[in-house]
């Protein structure tokens, strides 16, 4: 039994210790906000920060963040209801499609933001290598750069 | 918002009391008593609440392009409610068919979801407004002509006035009326505006459900591996080498072709299955190669036998008689949807009744297909639709719901949910199908098109997936952008001698409709071949084009070009391209800026688009599935392909199947010139324009015509 610390609480997964933590998170903690796109690390669909560093979690075996990492993923974002102001830049500019990759599009700006305040287009280019199928790439970018002012 | 599905949708179905009245226009169904007094249909498309919420049912699915709140604008505007007080709902297939189909068509594909039905369901909002009218009237006692109604409150003559919470539960018990008056459109105050969506801020979350997410008590999961060669069987398994494995509950053979691994984790059930001995019986295609595939369709190009898709005059007289001859050979590989959610359904299976909670484009196909594959009547089946984590075409074939019912089957009375990895998806598309087309135009001396001659050769999707539509073996759709006349995908050009024909050629992968369909490759083809042409008879391409252009699309071409500063200086380096067509009942056309360096680095800088869809719903949305089009139509001419091996599909997943990213998203720009009169899709035509025009820029870039995609394989450097 593991004992994981996400968004901010102590939740216990019964695991295997090889199980990615993608699917700890999904399967075992029932916070499925963070999604399966490839399983490989070439999506983003999975991201979530572990000690604020953006991670895909389909490669983070449960064993290596038992012992106290601070995990947080989209659920942990925003408090009493009240949006961060990523997601809020976010809602206002309609930036969704489906919506799937949107959670991790999201972890990966908040910890962009995080880094950089005032991210620059290629500072986008750059942290943002999440796939999006239905193509938000444009309402991505407008929405950090409305976020970084915000 | 919220989309109002699974259990909650279920009691509403399923409960007991029927309360007499005719709801629905027409139509009464069984309603849950202690809903009933909360819930007030008006009819089959309105219900408001007593708190005045006004939920709006949607019979189309969601699946990114907004669909979901253009249908609720249209029905909202008539209706004449207040938006902000606008929720949604679906409906099940299955209320659908106890219904008598009151919700028409479910499907949503074809960009058909508001140009399909706007006309229903526009009158579905302006009788539920009539009969709220209606119904003050008769509280009043006065005449329903003094009465108006406008942002959900009716009003009278004198001052009275009445909310449509208060109205509801009256206007319900009303006849229907037998005919309604819809709005002119320049009285549209809801249509045309450029609102929010109405489903965005659960996405932004965590919180919004698709068909992966969705959970119940005792729910087990199912990874699953069909016979990696299409049309292969499964010969046996070794099911005791992994049942000792944790959490595996039970191996099992699905429909001859397919092992599953049932578990109480998908993850466990992965594990398992990857460690499950397993021998398929391949067939006949375990030895087919991609250039078996390739040598198919070449054969086809020249072959005597061919379906004539669109004709005129005398063609080979006229190219025979030309001055000169221009003549180009493309071809378009296969590609894959790679939606960003996987695909899988949750079913609950028992003697008597089977249930499907997933997401699809087409409720009532997968509705069908668990009936089937539960051999139960559909009346004890249904499905509840969740949300879609991406369509384009391949939720749209029931195949996984076929599947996931087959193996909860297996499992009667605990719910499972079967969920294919990335590589089963990679390994089991419905691929776009892999065509080649020669072209010959013949010009007289002055340069004008005298004849054209195209000819298609390659897979039919129809063939694939619904042989019996094909028309004495013809596929219609193969023609799309190329067809003689109609609203869906004419072909633009005047030519007085023409020839369109299709050597179908069928390879054993199964082709699917993939967002854009044939107008993608169609309109590649025509339009670099059109640059051809104009650069043969020494005339710009957007003047030569305009000599053949129908009004429509030279409006939308013109448009696209005015807003791109066509023929206009261009920073050093960079190049235009052009194109247009017609596609999903809608003009469009691109102009792609490019500039490529000495050492071959392609840079695609600015796309802009021009949409005439007749009318225009939402124009924040419409640009949004432009820019959306553009990385779908770019990511397929970049990076999109895929390739068999011994029958195989050789992708295995984003690593081998690359996709377009931030990165390499071009600034994107559009002109709206709705002309009016017409209602045209947008989910899916501007993707067509993305491949040709930037291909035709990389010429005026490099001197290389690229004939063949995807444009990775292409060496662009200079002297290459
Ligand atoms: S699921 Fe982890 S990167 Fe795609
Ligand atoms: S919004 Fe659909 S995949 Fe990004």
């Amino acid at each position: 039994m593991a004992v994981l610390n996400v968004n901010g609480k102590s939740l216990q997964a019964n695991a295997d210790p090889r199980t990615p933590l993608l699917w700890v998170l999904r399967e075992t903690l029932g916070l499925t906000g963070t999604k399966y796109g490839c399983g490989i690390a070439q999506c983003g669909a999975c991201t979530v920060h572990i000690d604020g560093v953006a991670t895909r979690s389909c490669q983070v075996p449960l064993s290596s963040v038992s012992s106290g990492k601070k995990i947080v993923t989209i659920e942990g974002l925003a408090q009493d209801g009240k949006l961060t102001k990523i997601q809020q830049a976010w809602l206002d500019n309609d930036t969704p499609q489906c919506g799937y990759c949107q959670s991790g599009m999201i972890m990966a700006a908040t910890a962009l933001l995080a880094a950089k305040p005032n991210p620059t287009d290629a500072d986008i280019d750059a942290a943002m290598t999440n796939i999006c199928r239905c193509g938000t790439y444009k309402q991505v970018r407008e929405a950090i750069h409305a976020a970084a002012k915000a | 918002m919220t989309i109002q599905t699974s259990l909650g949708r279920r009691g509403f179905v399923v409960g007991g009391a029927t309360v007499a009245g005719g709801f629905s226009l027409g139509f009464s169904f069984p309603h849950a008593t202690a809903q009933a007094a909360e819930v007030q249909e008006v009819n089959a498309w309105v219900v408001i609440k007593p708190d005045d919420t006004v939920v709006i049912r949607i019979a189309r699915s969601e699946m990114g392009q907004g669909t979901l709140t253009g249908l609720a604008q249209l029905v909202a505007e008539e209706l004449e409610c207040d938006w902000s007080k606008v929720t949604t709902e679906y409906p099940t297939p299955g209320e659908n068919v106890r219904r008598n189909r009151v919700w028409k068509n479910f499907s949503t594909g074809g960009s058909r979801g508001i140009r399909e039905s706007h006309q229903y369901v526009r009158e579905g909002g302006a009788a539920a407004r009539e009969m709220l009218i209606a119904a003050a009237a008769a509280e009043w006692k006065v005449p329903a002509s003094e009465c108006s109604a406008a942002n959900s409150v009716v009003k009278h003559g004198s001052g009275k006035t009445a909310t449509y919470g208060h109205l509801a539960a009256a206007a319900a018990k009303l006849e229907p009326p037998k005919e309604v008056k819809l709005k002119d459109p320049k009285d549209w105050k809801v249509i045309g505006q450029p609102l929010k969506r109405l489903d965005t801020r659960d996405k932004l979350t965590g919180a919004m459900i698709y068909g992966i997410d969705y959970k119940m008590p005792g729910m087990l999961n199912a990874a699953v591996k069909a016979c990696p060669v299409n049309g292969g069987k499964l010969k046996t398994f070794d099911a005791a080498k992994v049942e000792k494995m944790p959490g595996v509950k039970k191996v099992v053979s699905v429909d001859g072709n397919t092992v599953a691994v049932i578990a109480d984790t998908w993850w466990n059930a992965k594990t398992a299955l990857e460690k499950l001995p397993v021998e398929w019986d391949v067939g006949k295609s375990g030895n087919v190669q991609q250039d078996d595939i390739t040598a198919l369709l070449k054969e086809g190009l020249t072959a005597k036998e061919a379906f004539v898709g669109n004709k005129a005059g005398d063609v080979d007289a006229a190219i025979a008689g030309a001055a000169k001859k221009v003549e180009a050979t493309y071809a378009f590989p296969y590609q894959h949807h790679v939606t960003m959610e996987p695909l899988n359904a949750t079913v609950l299976y028992t003697a008597d009744k089977c249930e499907v909670w997933c997401g699809t484009q087409n409720g009532e196909a997968a509705l069908a297909a668990a009936a089937e594959a539960a051999e139960l009547p559909v009346a004890k089946c249904d499905v509840y639709k969740l949300m879609l984590g991406g369509g384009f075409g391949r939720r749209g074939r029931a195949d996984y719901v076929r599947q996931a019912v087959l193996i909860a089957k297996q499992m009667p009375g605990t719910p499972v949910k079967t969920l294919w990895s990335r590589e089963e998806d990679m390994l089991h598309g419905l691929y776009h199908p892999t065509t080649m087309c020669k072209l010959t135009a013949g010009l007289d001396a002055q340069g004008n098109i005298v004849g054209l001659r195209v000819r298609i050769s390659g897979q039919s999707i129809l063939a694939s997936l619904a042989p019996q539509s094909l028309q004495n073996g013809m596929d219609p759709a193969t023609f799309q952008g190329f067809m003689p006349s109609g609203p869906e995908a004419a072909y633009g050009y005047n030519i007085p001698n023409l020839l369109i024909d299709h050597a179908m050629r069928n390879p054993h992968l199964t082709a699917g409709f993939w967002r854009g369909v044939n107008v993608n490759q169609n309109a590649v083809y025509m339009e670099c071949f059109m640059d051809e042409v104009a650069e043969a008879a020494g005339v710009d391409p957007l003047e030569y084009r305009l000599k053949y252009l129908k009004p429509k699309y030279a409006a939308v071409l013109k448009a696209a070009c005015d807003k791109a500063g066509y023929g206009k200086p261009l920073p050093a380096g960079h190049f235009h391209g052009i194109s247009q067509v017609m596609g999903y009942g809608s003009y469009v056309a691109g102009v792609s800026e490019v500039s490529v360096s000495p050492d071959g680095v392609l840079k695609i800088h600015k796309i802009t688009a021009a949409t005439d869809p007749g009318y225009t719903v939402n124009p924040a949305q419409i640009e949004r599935q432009i820019a959306g089009s553009f990385v779908y139509g770019l990511s397929a001419a970049l990076y999109g392909e895929i390739t068999v091996k011994d029958g195989v599909v050789e992708q295995t997943n984003f690593d081998s199947y690359n996709v377009m990213r931030m990165d390499e998203m071009p600034e994107v720009d559009c002109a709206l010139v709705p002309s009016g009169g017409f209602w045209g899709g947008v989910g899916e035509p501007t993707i067509a324009v993305a491949a040709p025009a930037t291909l035709n820029a990389i010429y005026k870039a490099t001197g290389k015509r690229v004939r063949e995609l995807p444009l990775m394989h292409q060496e662009l450097k200079k002297g290459a």
